[in-house]
């Protein structure tokens, strides 16, 4: 028999926590309902246009700048590592089509994914953590506002929105970059380049690219919510959501990205 | 200097908040248990209670931020666990809620606070009417010079008389304070026990004051409820709670500075 206390085995007395599989399984409910509950929020009046639009600038200048540079070093530095290989059968005239499909059906979304995920779902995290541990959400609840429609969505509905132009974005100035590096070691004018590499590119690729990013943008700015809104613990749980909300978003990213890869096979195929 | 304790409101058997046999509990940790409490209207009832003994819970149970395991939680006519959600925001325009650290937006200046809920719940002001609306809160709370400035930048009594502002803009008929002085110099916590009887007197507002400062209670407490062992003990006057000798209020009177 067990150490006794009032008479009950102490065991009794604990309040036992679930175990770690089981945790995993009621997080997983948990982010099911936050899901749900940002498909019924947001797309029931009222409407939060100026809020969905500030957020939208938000994403897209917060993460320009970085996109930008990564973007052109991306497509530079890739067709300046492809060119060995090519130039072994004498296909160096392929490097603007393979930069294209390249960069548009994977290089660019997955870029633009990782770049926000890090960007914009750690300031989602901890800004919406911030807010929840110092009882801001709860302010905007007792001031009759509905803080899951304002905060949670506008931000997954403007990264949802903003993804895809920002992963054009990307594939543009990746192709300026391997533009540069082209003509520069082949003297090809930007008219042929871009003739080459668009010529190489199907309504399919254009698909699979904006679908990706539709996906990788709402499971940032989900994913970045779900962990902000749920902090607790004070500053430790804000830097936890934060961090939580980069390292998920990034698992799930590359994840989607072998899904979406085998599905948009399938079709090409 | 002695304090002087705030009387009882004349007789008014109108009740805005009723509360009966309410019980919470977190997990296995019981919190209020067959708690009852009525709030008259016009009256600033206070509740004291030493940290850790739910008067904070008593109060988000009231608008509706915590949800009550049993029991009935009525305010201004509204069951609160059982209205829906559109209601309950409705219910929170005519109640307003003062947080202990004051919640200000801190992204947002003070006057974007103090706009926020008049622009998202009265959208049939001018911005003209809001701006004023605005002015005459801060000066109400005698604020007028920080309309641009960053939460960041206002001192705690200062953020607390915001928040209060920021409460007040959208005339609630019930204030419920979540620790008013809590953190404050004395001096401070003086002036917000004012503005809290200055609130009251001027909106004719009924208010529920949560606090374990017995200066705060003395002065701002039409009545005062003891919350001891997870229900109300003792309620009454200030006097009538402290001079009645109870051995459960006696302690909490007898450590506090105001002996």
């Amino acid at each position: 028999m067990g150490l006794t206390v009032d008479s009950k085995p102490v065991e009794e007395q604990v309040p036992k926590t679930p175990g770690k599989f089981s945790q995993w399984f009621i997080s997983l409910y948990e982010v099911y309902i936050f899901i749900g509950r940002f498909f019924k929020e947001a797309f029931l009046p009222p409407y939060e246009f100026k809020e969905l639009m500030r957020q939208c600038y938000e994403i897209g200048y917060r993460s320009a700048l970085l996109i930008s540079t990564t973007g052109f070093i991306t497509g530079l530095v890739f067709t300046k590592q492809s060119r060995p290989s090519l130039s072994e059968f004498g296909a160096t005239s392929w490097l603007p089509s393979l930069v294209g499909i390249a960069l548009l059906r994977t290089l660019a979304p997955l870029l633009t994914g990782l770049i926000a995920a890090g960007k914009v779902g750690s300031s989602i995290g901890a800004e919406l953590g911030s807010m929840k541990v110092s009882e801001q959400i709860d302010a905007m609840e007792v001031s009759a506002t509905n803080p899951f429609k304002f905060l949670v969505s506008t931000r997954v509905l403007a990264a949802t929105i903003t993804m895809p132009i920002l992963t054009f974005y990307t594939a543009m100035i990746g192709m300026l970059g391997a533009l540069l590096n082209v003509s520069v070691n082949e003297g090809t004018s930007a008219t042929t380049f871009f003739q080459s590499s668009l010529e190489s590119i199907t309504y399919l690729d254009i698909i699979a690219s904006t679908t990706k990013a539709i996906l990788f943008g709402f499971t940032i700015a989900i994913v970045g919510c779900y962990q902000g809104y749920n902090s607790s613990k004070g500053t430790e749980g804000v830097g936890k959501a934060a961090n939580s909300a980069v390292v998920t978003a990034m698992f799930l990213i590359f994840i989607e990205e072998v899904v979406c890869v085998q599905i948009f096979s399938l079709f090409n195929s | 200097m002695d304090i002087i304790a705030k009387k009882p409101t004349d007789t008014n058997t109108e009740k805005v908040i009723e509360i009966k046999g309410l019980n919470k509990a977190f997990g296995n940790y019981v919190v209020l248990e067959n708690a009852s409490l009525d709030l008259y209207k016009g009256e600033n009832l206070v509740v004291l209670g030493k940290s850790g003994t739910g008067k904070s819970v008593l109060i988000k149970i009231i608008i509706g931020l915590l949800k009550p395991d049993s029991g009935l939680v009525n305010v201004l006519g509204n069951v609160v666990d059982e209205i829906s959600y559109q209601e309950l925001l409705a219910l929170r325009l005519r109640v307003g809620f003062s947080f202990q650290n004051s919640a200000l937006y801190d992204s947002m200046t003070v006057k974007e606070n103090l706009e926020f809920p008049l622009v998202r719940n009265r959208k049939d002001l001018s911005k003209q009417e809001v701006n004023s609306s605005v002015e005459e809160m801060l000066d109400a709370v005698g604020l007028s010079q920080t309309i641009n400035q960053m939460p960041s930048e206002l001192s705690g009594g200062q953020r607390k008389r915001i928040g209060i502002a920021r409460t007040l803009i959208l005339r609630p008929e019930i204030m419920l304070y979540d620790e008013p002085t809590a953190g404050l110099d004395p001096i401070t916590s003086k002036d917000i026990n004012k503005l809290i009887n200055d609130v009251q007197e001027r909106y004719h507002t009924s208010a529920i004051v949560i606090t374990h400062d017995l200066t705060c209670a003395k002065e701002t407490g039409n009545r005062v409820a003891m919350l001891v062992d997870r229900s109300f003990e003792r309620q009454g006057t200030f006097d009538q709670v402290f001079n009645s000798g109870d051995i459960k209020a006696q302690p909490f009177f007898d450590y506090n500075f105001i002996q």
